[in-house]
């Protein structure tokens, strides 16, 4: 069987868009989340649920989160470029924002994990078989604690692209994965953080299953010159918003630390 | 700020796949052990993770989090540096590359922590803590509710990540399903021929079994708690 190709995929992609354009029209809401079912992004259709989910009240293990803080992460683990003896080669970047709920109130001494290929497009994974260096200097692992106002500061290499499985001649534009928990089990999130004007951006699956071009958006961070460091870094600004159920539970105490 | 829309409002961050490559990233040591094994009370909490064709799905990565067996939730820190002793609730496996995992943990009591509205703690002792007694004693009163454990599942080609619940039954039958379901509010709406996949077993001793089909016949309830 040949291989799907990326205008196959991309056709794909084309129809979706077209659908959810004609939905917008008609004024139907948009879509904030990521589609369970997109079939472009193959791997999806063996593993999303048929069933409607079940709604249901968040009981009080869903309103709390596990406790994460000082004990658990060090402050340098927020610095993926000092976990080896050299510098990692690539474009060494600062990533920074502010972790909010749907309130706008900040998420405050929670923990975002985050890791990533290096400036090659390289994981350390296994099962990585990408033909591109491995950098002895990068791992590409960090975790990091939210600060009082929600805040969180990463520095890191640039990642590159790299080639996938999915179809022929796929490439995932370059990203950063994150893992976050709020005050709530229920504000779970694992994302991933894009950088701005990718030209990967309009071929790629994963990215497109997110049908909605402002829901897009909010995964794309922005070139900040302010958070640049002369002689030595460029800054990219992300904000991550967490929402959680919506009624009921407002006043939970959320401080772990 | 990018993160809000024109209207002023916060609108939530949209979710990706956890990828394939999480597995030097994500798991951690002692990642599957939410007690030791020499816990008096520890468990086996297993199963397999089946995509829509049946086959065992070898890059998921399943998170538990749960009361302790009196229903206390754990405010401790120390899930990525266990100290053998001390309980956090919280634990995080990998599937092996038959699609199974396995957690070590204590059979959840009925969360009483910080004490729901509605749910009368026999007593007043709102919180439950240092009294191991109390959520079993209420439960046979006044707790609505049964004990289950909130399992998270992610995976590549999981654009979202999974929420479901395992409600643990013994094999002597004490603590029914249907007992629960009667009780418990969420299980009341669950469609009776899907309860089911809400069970984890017991399938030996100490030992409970739960499966997590994605997709199909047999697909695990999964939960919306954004109502
Ligand atoms: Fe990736």
């Amino acid at each position: 069987m040949a291989e799907t190709t990326q205008a196959e995929i991309s056709a794909e992609i084309a129809a979706i868009a077209s659908e959810v354009r004609a939905a917008a029209n008609a004024g139907a809401p948009p879509e904030l989340q990521a589609r369970r079912d997109y079939a472009p992004y193959r791997s999806s259709v063996l593993r999303h649920p048929t069933h409607a989910l079940v709604k249901a009240d968040p009981e009080e293990i869903e309103r709390t989160s596990p406790a994460f803080g000082h004990t658990d992460v060090d402050l340098f683990e927020a610095d993926l470029t000092i976990q080896h003896p050299g510098e990692p080669l690539g474009e060494r970047i600062v990533v920074a924002g502010k972790v909010l709920d749907g309130e706008g109130r900040p998420v405050r001494n929670q923990l975002i994990e985050v890791w990533q290929a290096n400036a090659s497009g390289r994981y350390v994974h296994k099962r990585d078989q990408h033909p591109a260096p491995l950098d002895p200097n990068f791992t590409g692992v960090g975790r990091v604690m939210t600060g009082d106002d929600g805040s969180y500061r990463l520095i890191t290499i640039k990642p590159g692209p790299y080639p996938w499985r999915n179809h022929l001649n796929a490439w995932r534009p370059a990203h950063i994965h994150f893992s976050l928990f709020g005050s709530a089990f229920t504000q779970r999130l694992v994302t991933q953080m894009y950088f701005p004007g990718d030209p990967l951006f309009a071929l790629d699956p994963i990215y497109q299953s997110v049908v909605d071009p402002a829901a897009q958006q909010r995964m794309v961070s922005e070139y900040d010159h302010d958070l640049s460091v002369p002689e030595w870094a460029l800054g990219y600004r992300w904000n991550i918003v967490l929402t959680g159920p919506k009624s009921t539970w407002m006043e939970q105490d959320d401080d772990h630390e | 700020m990018s993160s809000s829309s024109e209207t002023g409002a916060f609108v939530q961050t949209p979710s990706q796949t956890v990828g394939p490559f999480f597995g030097y990233a994500l798991p951690y040591q002692g990642g599957a052990d939410v007690v030791d094994r020499t816990h008096p009370a520890a468990i086996r909490l297993h199963g397999r993770v089946f995509d829509g064709a049946g086959v065992g799905v070898p890059d998921a990565i399943v998170e538990v989090w749960q009361p302790d067996e009196s229903g206390v939730i754990s405010t401790e820190l120390g899930s990525f540096e266990r100290d053998g002793y001390t309980f956090t609730g919280f634990g995080r496996v990998p599937t092996t590359r038959a699609g199974d995992y396995t957690f070590t943990t204590v059979k959840p009591g009925v969360a009483v922590a910080g004490g729901v509205a509605g749910v009368a703690v026999a007593g007043g002792d709102a919180t439950g803590a240092g009294h191991p007694e109390a959520g079993a004693a209420s439960a046979a009163v006044a707790v609505a509710g049964a004990p289950y454990a909130l399992i998270t599942v992610f995976a590549r080609g999981l654009l979202h990540h999974l929420f479901t619940r395992a409600y643990f039954v013994d094999a002597d039958g004490a603590e029914s399903f249907e007992s629960f379901a009667q009780t418990d509010a969420t299980l009341s709406t669950v469609l009776a021929d899907r309860r089911a996949t809400l069970v984890a077993s017991q399938d030996g001793p100490g030992s409970y079994r739960f499966d997590i089909t994605l997709q199909g016949d047999n697909e695990t309830v999964f939960f919306d708690f954004d109502a």
